[in-house]
């Protein structure tokens, strides 16, 4: 009787043992297993230029004629392959016009000559509440988590709602394609171009920040354009700000403009 | 049986034709794969792609469809594969680095399949060897 029990306790036990080690084994092969072919993720760069609320401070003081700015405008343009079109049909991201044209909620007509004469860069605003994205009927236009407003050329069907929407001018509509006002030689690989009938503007350099890199026109601007995060007080933009008398455009339409002028 | 001169070689016929595709696709010589220019190294060693051949032979479409909405609308421009490498979700700056023939690579496939995909309204095609 006694050696029955003990038999069956020992091959309890052994089958108890080859059961859990065989379990333990399927499992230790499931947490080792290499993926499946295209079973990847996704993730942030880890260099990002990280900011809840970018904006750019721009001295105008720095920018005394519009030669001063030719260059800064061609480096934004040449990157991004936007074509250079005569007349109304032009396409613009970063482009320059007068003290009045700039500023038309300044009624006083009595300003500096010197103020009133310098030309101003002009851009997309990147608004805290862009008109744009809510007129936008395909979600083609978006603020991203970072509060800029993208375009998904992929999605808009060149409808023209946010041109009519922004009140800064800021977006332009290809009439034509695009690609046959640039030189095939020009042609910068890095940067797609856009198609016949989509809207297209200034995208704070979203692609480059997302690689750790400041826009090409903080770049290009020696100094004369501060780019930060506006909700960090240690910000370069809120020193700049703190120290200087700054103006946006149209700040009574409540858009919360992110482009402040160092008059 | 009534007719059946008539009716039997008709049921014949009938079952032939109907399954001809059958038969025709069976004498049919098999489908070939278009010699493509594969990518290779400066010192011409084959070049591995992000993901198995066979796999992104298959779903390629699927996965640049993937890294446009990661790259655009969840802000992830970083790929990591199935073997952990790690790339930029682009298409002018990842794939095209690589693959840089579009006439003996892309066109010719999608030539063969007869797709006619819009990337290059926008994207730049790669300029071949040059």
């Amino acid at each position: 009787m006694n050696a029955n029990r003990r038999y069956f306790l020992k091959v309890a036990g052994l089958s108890t043992f080859a059961l859990t080690a065989g379990v333990g084994a399927t499992v230790a092969k499931a947490v080792n297993a290499t993926k499946e072919a295209g079973d990847g993720s996704y993730k942030a760069s880890e260099n990002a230029v990280h900011g809840k609320r970018f904006a750019m401070v721009i001295d105008t003081r720095k920018f005394q004629t519009k030669e001063d700015m030719l260059p800064i405008i061609e480096a934004c343009h040449k990157f991004h392959n936007v074509p250079n079109i005569e007349g109304p049909k032009e396409i613009k991201w970063l482009w320059h016009d007068s003290f009045h044209h700039a500023f038309v909620d300044d009624t006083s007509p009595f300003i500096p000559e010197e103020v009133k004469n310098r030309p101003y860069f002009l851009l997309c605003n990147h608004c805290t509440n862009p008109s744009c994205v809510r007129v936008c009927p395909t979600k083609a236009t978006y603020l991203t988590f970072q509060n800029l407003v993208a375009i998904d050329y992929h999605r808009c069907i060149g409808c023209r709602f946010c041109m009519a929407a922004c009140p800064y001018g800021s977006r332009s509509f290809n009439f034509s394609d695009p690609r046959q006002y640039i030189k095939p030689e020009d042609l910068n690989h890095q940067y797609p171009s856009r198609m016949r009938g989509v809207v297209e503007k200034c995208t704070f350099c979203a692609e480059r920040l997302e690689l750790g890199q400041m826009p090409l026109c903080v770049e290009a601007s020696n100094g004369a354009i501060i780019f930060g995060d506006l909700n960090d007080p240690e910000s370069n933009v809120r020193q700049a700000l703190a120290e200087n008398f700054t103006i946006r455009r149209k700040p009574a339409l409540g858009t919360e403009p992110g482009v402040y002028y160092i008059i | 049986m009534y007719n059946s001169k008539y009716v039997i070689p008709g049921i014949i016929l009938f079952v032939v034709i109907f399954t001809s595709p059958f038969w025709l696709n069976i004498f049919t010589p098999k489908y070939n794969y278009p010699e493509l220019a594969k990518p290779v190294g400066p010192n011409g060693e084959a070049l591995e792609c992000i993901e198995p051949v066979e796999w992104m032979r298959a779903n390629h479409m699927e996965l640049l469809i993937e890294w446009r909405d990661a790259a655009l609308r969840d802000e992830k421009r970083v790929y990591v594969a199935s073997n952990g490498k790690e790339w930029e979700t682009s298409l002018q700056k990842t794939c095209l680095q690589c693959h840089s023939d579009y006439d003996n690579f892309c066109k010719k496939c999608h030539d063969q399949n007869a797709v006619e995909p819009y990337c290059w309204d926008c994207h730049i095609q790669p300029q071949g060897n040059k």
